[in-house]
């Protein structure tokens, strides 16, 4: 039960004057329940991998199972894909179109063929999860600030109850505590429903703390798939690629130069802290 | 997909070609045109094959671009070939059923099929070798005379370029959200004619809330480096004729020469 792509190769506009590669034979395998966090520069190909994984964007070659199924096989259907694995869009706002939000949310369910009852029922649950107020379900999605019409537009995704659930850059152009309060939510709902839970994300700092592994995206390659704390001792060549590490490894690596065995797997300031007091006693101060 | 769709199909290459100011082009393209019309004749078709193919070379650009534009007019092609054949009256050829093919149509009908590919492969030519920013700029320069007959042609100019601009934009806007909705289950593809334009429903209204936004969003950002309309406006880029525009023209004098002494001397 996990999503398995082998040798995937993706190349744009293939056959016109702007042909590009895009993906360089990527091999990945997000088991079942894990949070995983995708990163990379702006142009490395990580919109493009996940919009694969909903069979949204067919591949130039290679090969994607779910579940063990090749999505690329005849006869698959990808409308029941794209109901199991919910993909979140970068900007998911501007997909808006209904005259309320509640009927906004509705929308996915109803395109699975469900029951009245049982769409309502998964739209106020999804509604519920991105901790919107029921004063804003009957409200026009445009009358909503950015971070409730992101959140309107995630539950829509919620809705349809995906195993599997990739956003791209949820938080891109919220402010600090609505990147905060989305992050913890998505945390939580993987915490609840032990779906799988794929965050594409081009900073470090936003997603170290909560994902147990990051992909490294460069250039259509994955350069780096490792837990965040051994990805982060690459920081060096992370910041060639123009990325960046959070800024407690920073303090950590030079601390330890400087001396201290401080553990520089440290990924959250408490950690950090604790490590550091640690060394302190340590020596004896 | 729909980023496959190209409208100001630019090629980007280094040549000739490219290189020429974009009024020259126009013109060019023009007197092409017109000499297609004017002369009608075997001999000077043959002319303009040779100057079409010499001109196709130095563009660098590869030949399948150029008829890919074909592809589109090719059902309208056949038909107006079917027609001229069948309804020219004249010298009867041979008989089918009830319908008579003369000589006079088969003629007829070979030259409306070379004119008609070759007005699509000369714009092309000027298409593919000239942005569209390019050619707007060129057409508003060409056009500066008609200013005086109070016809706002840089404003036109303006505008023009901006829908330019935009097409591309809302062509990955309308990608964007046409995935968007698919990822939550929409339809694009199936059901009837009713399905299908309700099914855009959710397509349109968050791509038109976007164009407005832009549209608002592009008014401000050029208010506020001082746009205010085309009075007393230089160009960071002026259009200015070198040699090789001089040459062109020269170049197009002799074609229309060229195809007038092939259409007299032989006759055909």
């Amino acid at each position: 039960m996990s999503i398995k792509i082998e040798h995937l190769n993706y190349i744009y506009s293939q056959g016109t004057a702007y042909e590009k590669q895009a993906l360089t034979d990527i091999n990945l395998e997000l088991p079942n329940g894990q949070f995983t966090g995708i990163i990379g520069h702006t142009g490395s190909g990580k919109s493009t991998l996940i919009q694969h994984l909903n069979g949204l964007v067919k591949a130039t070659s290679g090969a994607i199972y779910y579940n063990g199924e090749n999505i690329y096989a005849e006869g698959y259907s990808m409308k029941e894909l794209r109901s199991r694995v919910g993909l979140v869009f970068q900007y998911p706002e501007y997909q808006l179109f209904e005259v309320d939000v509640f009927t906004d949310v509705c929308f996915g369910p109803k395109n699975l063929g469900l029951p009245k009852d049982e769409v309502e029922a998964r739209a106020y649950e999804a509604l519920r999860q991105v901790g919107l107020k029921e004063k804003y379900y009957k409200k026009s999605p445009f009358e909503l600030s950015g971070g409730q019409k992101r959140r309107a537009a995630i539950a829509g995704i919620l809705a349809m109850q995906p195993e599997v659930l990739i956003l791209d850059e949820p938080t891109a152009g919220l402010d600090p505590r609505g990147r905060d309060n989305i992050l913890d939510q998505i945390a939580l709902l993987h915490e609840e429903r032990g779906i799988t839970v794929v965050l594409v994300s081009h900073s470090m700092e936003d997603i170290a703390k909560y994902v147990e592994r990051i992909i490294v995206m460069q250039k259509g390659h994955v350069r780096f798939d490792d837990e965040p704390r051994r990805v982060f001792e690459h920081y060096r060549e992370l910041e060639q690629i123009g990325l960046a590490a959070p800024q407690v490894t920073y303090v950590m690596q030079e601390l330890k130069k400087r001396g201290m065995q401080v553990d520089t797997g440290a990924m959250t300031i408490e950690e950090a802290r604790a490590s550091i007091l640690a060394c302190m006693g340590q020596v004896g101060i | 997909m729909i980023r496959d769709i190209t409208i100001g199909q630019y090629y980007p290459a280094d040549s000739v070609i490219h290189r020429l100011d974009p009024r020259t082009k126009l013109v060019g393209t023009l007197v092409f045109i017109f000499s297609l019309f004017l002369f009608r004749s075997f001999a000077a078709y043959a002319v303009a094959t040779i100057c079409l193919a010499g001109v196709i070379r130095a563009s660098k650009v590869p030949f399948k671009f150029m008829v890919k534009g074909l592809k589109s007019i090719l059902i309208l092609l056949m038909i107006t070939v079917v027609f001229n054949m069948f309804l020219t009256p004249g010298e009867p050829l041979f008989k089918i059923w009830k319908l008579t093919i003369t000589q006079e149509g088969v003629l007829q009908a070979a030259f409306m099929a070379i004119r008609l590919t070759y007005l699509i492969i000369g714009s092309s030519v000027m298409t593919l070798t000239t942005t569209p920013n390019q050619l707007t700029d060129g057409m508003e320069k060409g056009l500066r005379p008609l200013n005086k007959l109070h016809v706002p042609v840089h404003e036109v100019a303006m505008m023009m370029s901006i829908a330019l601009r935009f097409i591309p934009i809302l062509l990955e806007e309308t990608d964007k959200i046409m995935k968007a909705q698919m990822a939550r289950g929409a339809d694009f593809e199936n059901g009837g004619l009713l399905q299908k334009a309700k099914s855009m429903v959710p397509l349109l209204v968050p791509l038109f809330i976007s164009a407005f936004r832009r549209a608002s969003d592009l008014a401000m950002a050029m208010e506020a480096r001082g746009y205010h309309g085309g009075g007393g406006r230089t160009k960071m880029k002026p259009l200015k004729y070198q040699k090789r525009d001089h040459m062109a023209y020269l170049a197009m004098m002799l074609y229309l020469l060229a195809m007038y002494a092939a259409k007299r001397i032989t006759g055909f």
